[in-house]
């Protein structure tokens, strides 16, 4: 049997879904990036996988998965040094305890 | 059934390259560099064990394998385990792309992938995260902070590595290494002459990426114990050491392939000159060891990013400008 | 039927180790073992003819990502408060709208018909994506550089300590 597309959409899909449960119920604000970057890279193969099995001759899904991969570093980057400064001032990162507007 | 033999070629092929690492660059470098340690301090280097001193690193691994396996107490087991098993591996992963010479005309190279430069570059940063797991598994202040050092020196000289590298690609016009060699003709078409600031960069990173002197400080042994694994016995931290020396003989390997023309030259076969040209750099990494001072932290950063990163973001430029005029 | 045991290999690392990253106490742990789920990516991507991009998720996200993260880990309280719950209280509401989301999404994936259109891919991606960056994407090429030269001033103004 060969391997078809809907066995990597199906994949793609287990592993969104796997991030975005970490992302609705971790406590930790690190956790919480690093489902987002699981939900990233689900994205990710199906952006190629459907460049292999549907439209092979452009190959725009490779590209917009690079777009997509320098874009995940950024948002990581950006969202670390957040991470970073909440400890800094609030000296807590488990985001429930994180409820008050001005402290 | 091909798939089955490719498997099994891969791994014959993977022992085989394991066996020549652990016996070249592990023993006989280890070797090669007390030896030329103590002649550049006017002293003979090890020589009761065996003629002239041969055998001692192999005394040396006996002494090692019969050490006693530590794991602290309050050290999580699975972290601390695997952190060795990470940097071996991606010191040795590095190997798979260098090409040793060609017998007729077959190329001696493990896989010749198209993107080859790029998965060695790849390797060379998978080596951080197991000396970040080391250092934190081992729950001891000195490990943590050698850890956090030597990640943070070996990232910042992944940049100034990887712009070399695509200078080098740029001009050779593919990141095959195999097409890279097949680029260089002759003494005057090499990139040591064509691309010498490519040369000088990649040999100031690659010293720093594997934590040699001058920019050892990780593991300087009067700053901090012995850094990220002060805490592993026996055959772990020869594990580590493996991983170490692997890795700058790979770096070596790489300079060879990709400034000093590889494989070619006159007479001798071609193997030859590639161990000649390989160990000749290593000669060099080691001379720079016993001749220079060790760098601060925050003057070895600063020479990362304010000057090497600059430095070759500029020839790549100046290299796109000569290669479309 | 080499590619059908490849695939289900790398599946099952890719989403034992997600699923380790997802419910593990331990936050270093959990860090590490997002490791083998990106390698498990690249090699998802080998399968697919996608080696440009497969160097390319391991040079940044195995290498550079988890670096970063582990380095906040290790700079904040995360990895010493390692006997602390680790999930929230709606996590039975977090895991109810994971599996509904996961049922509908593979519902639409095997039961959609996907054409193929015709072509082939290039043996060697690297030269082509080089360039349709250069020609075609060269706006998308210059907009993503601008938008990390702003990520890369923005994170270092605001991880730096106040003076």
């Amino acid at each position: 049997m060969q391997v078809g597309l809907t066995h990597f959409l199906v994949v793609s899909s287990l592993l969104f879904c796997l991030g975005l449960y970490a992302m609705l119920s971790r406590r930790n604000a690190v956790a919480i990036l690093m489902g987002i970057e699981l939900m990233l890279n689900a994205a990710n193969i199906n952006l190629i996988a459907f460049n292999k099995y549907v439209a092979p001759a452009a190959l725009n899904g490779q590209v917009f998965a690079l777009v997509v991969i320098t874009l995940a570093a950024c948002e990581a980057g950006v969202g670390l040094a957040l991470v970073m400064a909440t400890y800094r001032n609030l000296e807590t990162i488990h985001v429930d305890e994180i409820n008050v507007m001005k402290w | 059934m091909n798939w089955f033999v490719e498997i099994l070629k891969a791994i014959g092929l993977a022992a085989l390259l394991f066996t020549f690492l652990a016996v070249v660059a592990a023993m006989f470098g280890v070797l090669l560099e007390r030896k030329i340690g103590g002649w550049i301090q006017s002293r003979l280097g090890p020589k009761h064990v065996g003629p002239q001193g041969l055998f001692q690193t192999l005394a040396d691994t006996v002494k090692l394998l019969q050490k006693e396996h530590i794991t602290p107490y309050a050290a999580d087991p699975a972290i601390f385990n695997t952190a060795p098993l990470i940097v071996a591996t991606a010191g040795l992963m590095d190997w798979v792309v260098i090409p040793f010479g060609t017998i007729g005309t077959l190329v001696l190279v493990v896989r010749d992938l198209n993107i080859g430069v790029l998965f060695f570059s790849a390797m060379a940063s998978m080596t951080v995260v197991g000396i970040l797991a080391g250092g934190w598994a081992s729950n001891n202040k000195y490990s943590m902070l050698g850890a956090l050092r030597s990640a943070s020196q070996m990232i910042s000289y992944e940049l100034p590595l990887a712009t070399a590298l695509i200078a080098v690609a740029m001009e050779a016009g593919t990141l095959s290494t195999v097409g890279i060699v097949r680029a260089q003709a002759g003494w005057l078409g090499s990139f040591v002459v064509r691309q010498f600031p490519a040369f000088v960069i990649f040999m100031i990173a690659a010293t720093a990426e594997v934590n040699r002197v001058p920019f050892d400080l990780p593991e300087a042994e009067s700053e901090l114990v012995a850094g990220y694994f002060s805490e592993y016995t026996g055959m772990r931290f020869a594990l580590f050491q493996l991983g170490e020396y692997a890795e700058m003989f790979a770096m070596a390997a790489m300079a060879t392939t990709l400034f000093l023309g590889g494989w070619k030259g006159p007479v001798l076969p071609p193997l030859i000159w590639f161990l000649i040209k390989m160990y000749l750099v290593v000669f060099f990494l080691m001379w720079m060891r016993w001749t220079y001072p060790r760098f601060r932290l925050d003057q070895l950063l600063n020479l990362s990013w304010k000057l090497l990163l600059p430095a070759g973001l500029l020839w790549i430029l100046i290299t796109g400008y000569r290669l479309t005029n | 039927m080499g590619q059908l045991a490849a695939f289900i290999a790398l599946s099952i690392i890719t989403l034992a180790a997600a699923i380790v990253v997802v419910t593990s106490g331990n936050i270093v742990r959990s860090a590490l073992s997002l490791i083998p789920t990106f390698l498990g990516v690249t090699g998802l991507y080998i399968l697919l003819q996608a080696e440009f991009v497969a160097g390319i998720q391991v040079l940044i996200y195995a290498g550079a990502i988890t670096v970063l993260i582990l380095f906040v880990i290790m700079l904040t309280e995360g990895g010493t408060g390692l006997r602390v719950r680790q999930t929230t209280g709606q996590f039975p509401l977090g895991m109810l709208a994971a599996a509904v989301l996961a049922v509908a999404l593979i519902a639409v994936f095997v039961g959609t018909p996907w054409p193929k259109t015709s072509g082939e891919l290039p043996q060697y991606t690297a030269a082509p994506i080089g360039n349709l960056f250069l020609t075609s994407m060269v706006l998308i090429f210059e907009a993503t550089s601008l938008v990390l030269l702003v990520s890369l001033i923005g994170a270092i103004i605001i991880a730096r300590r106040e003076r």
